[in-house]
């Protein structure tokens, strides 16, 4: 009888450096398709599971330029253009006082891409993922951390890689379901 | 005296013997346990009443107008403008200490934070309450955004006010945003360890499904950094505009080109105040010493001894730039703020503003909390004053004698000033009792088991 498709297989382990010489060693194995979990950031994990692609800082600097001109453009378009008034004698177009809002409006809109592009590239909110159906994994947010090696990646095997991620000596492995 | 002096290896910013597990347990706790605390009560069931005060004056005011205050001509800003600028300078503390105190890499910072910047979005909050209400119908505060509209006009983008709403909209944004990012990996501490279903599924929804994954903190610590780097320029900025609301007039005593940093220094102090306020008593009540250590409550003295001799020598250009510029309005304007009607107020500003920080200098008085306590109550009570001295005095007695004008607060004033308060203390107690009030997941990055040695190096 076939058995039923996995999401992966989840290794255990208990400090952040036996994760991190995990994961290390799994991408030396062959593996891509995997992710690690921990309860805090770690640097030297995303480098280790070959993660190093980060479009956000683009994002933000074009969502920062899309505000400034946007900024700009309300300032002038509406003083000089559709509704001219003489304040003080000032020319219509008088940008240091444009500057301000200019200012605001850029701020404005990198940080809304920020936190917005954030969430979108990890996929956020997403109210469903495989991993939570282990059991153990309520931890990954208290002080255990975990590796899981996904079975979409090519060089998945469930006894190969089962055995592989026991050697690394983890606490548990488990099987990731659906 | 030196055997007791202080010294920064003795005060860690943690206090020894925590693990992943206890931290997560003792800070979560607080907010998931059944039991609420007797001494919370008391204190929510204060602040409400507070609160009650200043739904009830803006009941009124909304009915009658904004006649029931005090203001007048020629004091037409009075209560409500001092306010405003002395919450938004409140809020100044929180973002600087999420923000600036992050990029500098001041690791003590991590335990405050999240707290400071809860103080940050109650204070722009209330300061957000008082323009508002000054218009009389607040009902049309749209009217302030630029938007197509059948009336066929659009805001003066030559103004201060308009800067002004720009900025401080965009602070309030910024800063919700900031403290909800900093919020989401605890949510999920909160709902993995949460043993209620109705807790499991609403702090399920606002973790939005985090599940620490690597690939997310990359990117989370990228946008977290960014933001932090983006509202450094920004808290600068606001108060900065507000200064501007001021000193773009021509009134003898605003326009003056020191407001700027002057009200931006002026802000740091008045927030570092009230964080010391919020965090001596929480700490007590809440057993925390551990984790807000003597060493943050030294750290934010200091602070607070520099800005406050910072704003110190603000008040010494002040009059000094009275004197040398030989402007006989600006001479009478010092002259009146000293001695004038309002003198008693100038003095009590320059008692609480430039002669109490003072006592911080000394090591004994910086490690006694209950000092520190009184001082910091001084200090916001002093910048309060700093505001009333700028605002009334001017206005009250400008260029010409036939325009002078007396000018005191109403009741109403009072309420709603001490409403705001009641506001203020309310949305803390119900945020110390529903979301932790100190950032897990950054707290477990300064035990030394969070170090991770990098590749190449021998384990």
């Amino acid at each position: 009888m076939k058995k039923h498709a996995i999401y992966g297989l989840m290794a255990e382990f208990d400090d952040a450096n036996s994760l991190v010489e995990a994961a290390r060693k799994a991408y030396e194995e062959g593996y891509r398709k995997m992710d690690a979990y921990s309860p805090f950031p770690i640097e030297a994990l995303s480098e280790a599971i070959g993660f190093h692609k980060n479009r956000l800082p683009l994002l933000v600097l074009l969502g920062g330029i899309f505000g400034c001109l946007g900024g700009y453009s309300l300032c002038y378009w509406v003083s000089a253009i559709d509704y001219p008034i003489n304040v003080g004698g000032k020319p219509y177009h008088s940008w240091p006082s444009f500057i301000p809002v200019t200012f605001e409006t850029t701020i404005l809109l990198a940080a809304l891409t920020a936190v917005l592009g954030m969430l979108a590239l990890n996929g956020l909110p997403e109210p469903y993922h495989p991993v939570f159906n282990v059991k153990r994994f309520a931890l990954a947010s208290r002080d255990r951390f975990f590796l899981c090696i996904e079975s979409t990646d090519p060089k998945f095997d469930r006894d190969t890689t089962w055995r592989f991620l026991d050697q690394q000596q983890p606490r548990f492995v488990s099987e990731v379901d659906y | 005296m030196s055997t007791e002096e202080y010294k920064a290896e003795e005060h860690p910013v943690i206090e020894p013997g925590y693990t992943f597990g206890s931290i997560t347990e003792k800070i979560s706790s607080i907010v998931l346990t059944k039991k609420t605390p007797l001494g919370w009560f008391i204190g929510f069931g204060i602040a409400f009443m507070l609160l009650m005060g200043l739904i009830f004056t803006i009941g009124l005011l909304l009915f009658v107008g904004v006649g029931i205050w005090g203001i007048m001509i020629p004091v037409g800003w009075g209560f409500d403008i001092i306010n405003f600028v002395w919450w938004i300078g409140i809020g100044h503390a929180g973002t600087l200490i999420s923000a600036i105190l992050l990029l500098l890499r001041q690791e003590w910072r991590t335990s405050i934070n999240r707290f400071a910047e809860a103080m940050t979005l109650f204070a722009v909050a209330c300061a957000g309450l008082y323009p508002l209400l000054h218009m009389g119908r607040p009902w049309l505060a749209y009217w302030l955004f630029p938007y197509p509209n059948t009336m066929a006009i659009w805001p003066n983008f030559k103004s201060p006010l308009v800067w002004d709403v720009f900025a401080v909209s965009t602070y309030a944004t910024v800063s919700a945003m900031f403290w909800f990012v900093g919020l989401i990996p605890d949510l999920a501490t909160l709902r993995d360890r949460s043993t209620n279903r109705v807790g499991r599924i609403i702090y399920g929804m606002l973790a939005m499904g985090w599940r620490g994954s690597t690939k997310h903190w990359h990117r989370y610590e990228t946008a977290y950094l960014l933001l932090a780097g983006l509202s450094t320029p920004l808290v600068v900025s606001v108060h900065t505009i507000v200064s501007f609301d001021f000193a773009v007039g021509i009134i003898p005593g605003w326009h003056a080109t020191i407001f700027p940093p002057y009200f931006v220094a002026g802000a740091i102090y008045a927030g570092f105040a009230m964080v010391l306020t919020l965090a001596i008593p929480i700490r007590a009540v809440y057993g925390l010493q551990d984790f807000i250590t003597m060493r943050h409550l030294q750290n934010m003295a200091k602070i607070m001894l520099a800005t406050g001799l910072l704003v110190a020598y603000g008040y010494m250009m002040e009059t000094f730039t009275a004197w040398y510029s030989g402007n006989e309005y600006e001479k009478f304007m010092i002259w009146n703020r000293m001695t004038g009607p309002y003198r008693n107020m100038y003095w009590a500003l320059i008692f609480c503003n430039v002669l109490t920080p003072n006592l911080l200098w000394f090591p004994k008085i910086r490690n006694n909390t209950i000092f520190l306590f009184i001082i910091s109550i001084i200090v916001s009570i002093g910048m309060w004053l700093e505001r009333y001295v700028i605002i009334v005095v001017s206005l009250s007695r400008d260029f010409l004698p036939s325009s002078w004008g007396q000018y005191h607060g109403s009741p109403f004033d009072w309420t709603m000033f001490i409403g705001t308060i009641g506001l203020f203390l309310t949305l803390l107690f119900l945020f110390v009792r529903v979301l932790p009030m100190i950032s897990i997941f950054e707290m477990r990055t300064l035990l030394p088991e969070a170090e991770v040695k990098h590749e190449g190096e021998a384990s």
